[in-house]
């Protein structure tokens, strides 16, 4: 009877020990293998949480001398709640895998990673960059559309010509993470308020704080810090740990 | 066995045994319910959040923010009694903006306060539930989850009726339902009372056979989309048989026009050019309405009327003669402006519209003469599928409520819905479900296939995800109600005129008509006579980068005259007088000040040319002819507050003085060289 007992609790004990196994993707029976995976496209897309990404995102596997590789398996993975359809698979014949990736629940940047392995196994990767625009984000999105694109987007479309090649003093595209991170919030709403003079930079950028809430330009704000590239840290407080 | 029962002999042996372990149990059990209380979930939580914050350098102000024990959000007049920032302990701290613990993070920036709407109001989920399964899954007890974030918008639906600018997914899924006209069959009755209202016009079939042949309203009935990618009307997946009694009932309900239709016109010639066709579809401005695909198949032009890569295909040439010559003979209800064209315009654009075929779509359609039988079993189908609930057809009546109401959708009780296989058990993914594949739900269902992108799906479930009890009970004063069209008509002569051109298609006045265009309420106010005069004549490029431009319509000079009176007289502004600032009364020194604020305070000329020998900037208006253009008391009230006198508009407020807006005013008014075909419209 204790024999039984005893074992009855070393069973339950393996098995709840089991059960935080980490859950892995069916493996796929790769029939190549190649030297280096890249980016073919669908990176860095600017998306809305909980949807799909416009684009699908396309990944391919090379070999040695960079030509695509056949029916090598490709994993996506990416943080909790970004899903992938399909979310693994073997590459065409051109060496690419398509995949659907649907953003997870909160807005901020998400971290999608492609792995496949050489021919010794040693496992390759490649990590791409989304962004998810949350409440916040999409109303400042939304305004850019309205306001401010024409002249801060280089590119034009049929519906929209940019006026960027029109100006002397050249805007900053919101993604120039290079030139925008260095600005605080505080810059940027008095630049966005104020108008280019505000900072002592170009009129050609008009004053808008008194055709838009403030919220809005908070809005902004957040879109702008959510696009950029590199990636906006905040600063501020440096938080230590115990 | 040995071991037991000497194990119950040491505790229950004798009295004072059995009354001490007795005792000792019931001490244990009594133990049970603090204990549970000391180990539930949310003093779990809540001793989480303590850990995270107390690592934190701002961990003296988050502690002094932090209170132990159950939290609730309590409004009883919106029903709401939300726990859940018992655990969700971080919400307002915007110091814990986008930390990796999720349910600590400070809610995302909203215009709302969560003390004034809870948090079940847009992300439903039990709200007075303290554990996670219970807070945010369904239960038998409670079948409304969390919503998804990619339905979020909902939640705002609820209250605000209208387009926001912050919910773009919302909009589009309302667009959607009134472009797709699924209020034609389905009523939706918003908390306010008003209805969502559908806007896809289809057309009346009363004199169809003028129109075009049967072989072509059956192929469009067995698949509209392979006619045109873009056509909005549904697949309603009929049986060749079905298709083809269907195409004899409505073609011999068919009655000719009064008058009848002219024969085509072979006296009159068309231009001689074959270029000539092109060109004056280009200069009609036809594709500010109409896509054609172009050859590379990519469709060009606006979406407001149907395509017409296949009309040539689809239209009898009389027909298209009389409907481009003036389309109220046809439908006195259309969208479409009666241009007047001379006869030889007419013949050329005919003759371009009929060189626009897709002659695949009907080829391989071979139909007997239409037997007795099969129009009675056409009329049976067109009567069981609520062919009148969109169009109008000779001797069926349009049904009402033909499809269930839509009113309180978004709040449906799950146990009233029949799920299918492969569908979650949720509203929105029945929601979804449903608008992908309404057939999967029943062979015998007369909800037509439509071609929806996945993402479009989302949209429409979204918008009708916000159709909740709540939206219909709250207190009014929670809602917005959506801007409604005015019943405003022009009287007169100049009024039969404008609806006679369709104006209100386009443009807004008065709170009546369409949104491409320029609000012309107060366009007597802003303008010159002597300019509108020449734009109606010859409507100008006003906006270099817009595609959409007004169209010509050949008016004679008795029409353009009646229209500029009307206009001058009747659209004028209350807020100011237009003859209160007088052009000649502004000084040399005053358009010199202005011409130095434009250049260099305003920069102006980053988005306007008032000179084409050196400004580029094309986002606004050329500005080269307004002193010939505008009035000077608007000009100055313009510039002094754009969005007072046309709002959403891009120009900013730049907050000008007086005297600046007058310097300005002053230079834009001596701005009198521009040459008047290139500098005229908006």
């Amino acid at each position: 009877m204790r024999r039984i007992l005893t074992a009855g609790c070393v069973f339950t004990l393996f098995a709840s020990g089991c059960s935080h196994k980490t859950w892995q993707l069916p493996a796929l029976q790769a029939t190549a293998a190649g030297a280096a995976i890249v980016e073919s496209s669908g990176g860095k897309q600017i998306g809305y949480i909980g949807l799909p990404l416009d684009q699908p995102v396309v990944v391919q596997v090379n070999d040695a001398s960079g030509n695509g590789v056949a029916g090598a398996a490709v994993y996506f993975s990416g943080p909790a709640g970004m899903s992938f359809d399909p979310a693994s698979a073997l590459t065409d014949s051109n060496g690419q895998v398509t995949t659907t990736v649907t953003l997870g629940q909160q807005a901020g940047r998400y971290k999608l990673t492609a792995r496949t392995s050489d021919k010794s196994g040693k496992p390759l990767q490649v990590v791409m960059d989304e962004i998810a625009l949350g409440y916040q984000q999409t109303l400042g999105a939304e305004l850019n559309a309205q306001y401010c694109i024409r002249c801060h987007d280089p590119e034009s479309t049929r519906e929209r010509v940019s006026n960027m090649d029109n100006l002397s003093v050249k805007p900053h595209a919101f993604t120039e993470g290079d030139v925008l991170n260095k600005m605080s919030d505080a810059d940027l709403v008095a630049i966005i308020s104020h108008g280019g003079p505000a900072l002592n930079k170009s009129a050609e950028m008009p004053p808008w704080g008194y055709t838009l809430s403030k919220s809005d330009i908070a809005a902004l704000v957040a879109y702008i810090r959510a696009v950029a590239d590199p990636p906006y840290e905040a600063g501020g407080l440096v938080y230590a740990q115990k | 066995m040995q071991t037991l029962k000497s194990i119950g002999r040491f505790f229950f042996g004798d009295s004072a045994r059995a009354f001490g372990s007795a005792s000792i149990i019931l001490l244990v059990l009594l133990a049970v319910a603090p204990a549970k209380d000391y180990f539930s979930q949310w003093r779990y939580y809540q001793k989480q959040y303590l850990h995270l914050i107390r690592g934190r350098a701002d961990a003296v102000t988050l502690e002094r923010h932090f209170k132990p024990g159950i939290h609730q959000i309590w409004i009883p007049e919106q029903q709401v009694t939300d726990r859940c920032t018992t655990c969700h302990l971080g919400l307002k701290e915007n110091s814990l903006a986008g930390i990796t613990a999720v349910a600590f993070r400070r809610h995302p920036v909203i215009p709302h306060k969560l003390t004034e709407f809870g948090c079940t109001t847009c992300h439903r989920g039990q709200g007075a539930a303290t554990t996670l399964r219970e807070a945010h899954n369904s239960t038998e007890q409670w079948e409304q989850p969390l919503l998804l974030a990619k339905y979020i918008e909902a939640g705002c639906g609820q209250c605000h009726l209208g387009a926001q600018t912050a919910t773009p997914f919302l909009n589009q899924g309302r667009k959607l339902i009134a472009r797709y006209g699924c209020t034609h069959c389905h009523t939706i009755k918003q908390g306010d009372g008003t209805y969502i209202v559908p806007d896809d016009d289809p057309p009346s079939l009363k004199h169809i056979a003028d129109k075009t042949t049967r072989e072509w309203v059956y192929a469009w009935i067995k698949d509209p989309q392979s006619y045109a990618s873009t056509a909005t009307m549904p697949n309603f997946q009929f049986s060749d048989d079905d298709a083809r009694d269907i195409s004899a009932f409505v073609m011999a309900q068919s009655t000719p026009l009064e008058p009848p239709l002219q024969p085509l016109n072979t006296t009159i010639k068309a231009a001689a050019d074959p270029a000539a066709g092109t060109t004056l579809y280009g200069e009609s401005f036809c594709a500010s309405c109409h896509a054609i695909q172009n050859a590379a198949g990519v469709l060009v032009g606006g979406d407001f009327g149907p395509e017409l890569t296949g009309i040539g295909t689809k239209a009898k040439p009389e027909w298209l003669q009389d409907w481009v010559t003036n389309p109220n003979h046809y439908d006195p209800q259309t969208m479409m402006p009666h241009y007047r064209f001379t006869a030889e315009q007419v013949a050329t654009l005919v003759g371009f519209l009929q060189s626009k075929t897709e002659p695949d779509f009907v080829a391989n359609v071979h139909l007997g003469p239409a037997t007795p039988q099969q129009i009675e079993h056409g009329k049976r189908l067109v009567m069981e599928d609520g062919c009148a609930a969109c169009h109008e057809i000779n001797g069926i009546k349009k049904p009402d409520n033909f499809a269930p109401e839509l009113n309180r959708i978004g709040s449906k009780p799950l146990n009233q819905v029949l799920f299918v296989e492969g569908v979650k058990h949720t509203l929105p993914d029945y929601i979804g479900a449903k608008i992908r594949n309404p057939r999967a739900f029943g062979p015998s269902l007369k909800m037509p296939q439509f071609k929806f992108t996945p993402q479009q799906v989302d949209a429409i479930t979204t918008a009708l995800l916000a159709l909740t009890d709540r939206a219909q009970t709250q207190p009014p004063t929670m809602r917005i109600s959506a801007v409604q069209q005015s019943s405003y008509q022009p009287a007169g002569h100049a009024g039969q005129l404008m609806h006679d051109l369709r104006c209100f298609s386009c443009h807004c006045i008065n709170g009546h008509g369409g949104d491409m265009a320029p609000d012309l309420s107060w366009e007597g106010t802003a303008v010159q006579r002597d300019w509108l005069v020449q734009f109606l004549k010859n409507p100008g490029t006003l906006r270099p980068a817009l595609i959409r431009r007004m169209p010509k319509f050949n008016l004679s000079d008795a029409e353009v005259n009646t229209l500029a009176d009307y206009i001058m007289t009747v659209y004028q502004t209350p807020e100011f007088d237009r003859d209160s600032m007088p052009a000649s009364e502004f000084t040399p020194a005053q358009v010199e000040q202005g011409r130095q604020l434009f250049y260099s305070k305003f920069a102006c000329q980053s988005c306007h040319i008032a000179d084409y020998s050196k400004d580029k900037g094309y986002i606004g208006p050329a500005l080269t002819a307004t002193g010939k253009r505008f009035n000077a008391a608007w000009l100055y009230h313009w510039l002094k507050d754009p969005q007072a006198l046309r709002p959403g508009t891009m120009e900013p407020n730049q907050n000008m003085t007086d005297d600046e807006a007058r310097s300005l005013t002053a230079f834009l008014m001596s701005l009198t060289s521009g040459n008047s075909k290139e500098a005229t419209s908006k």
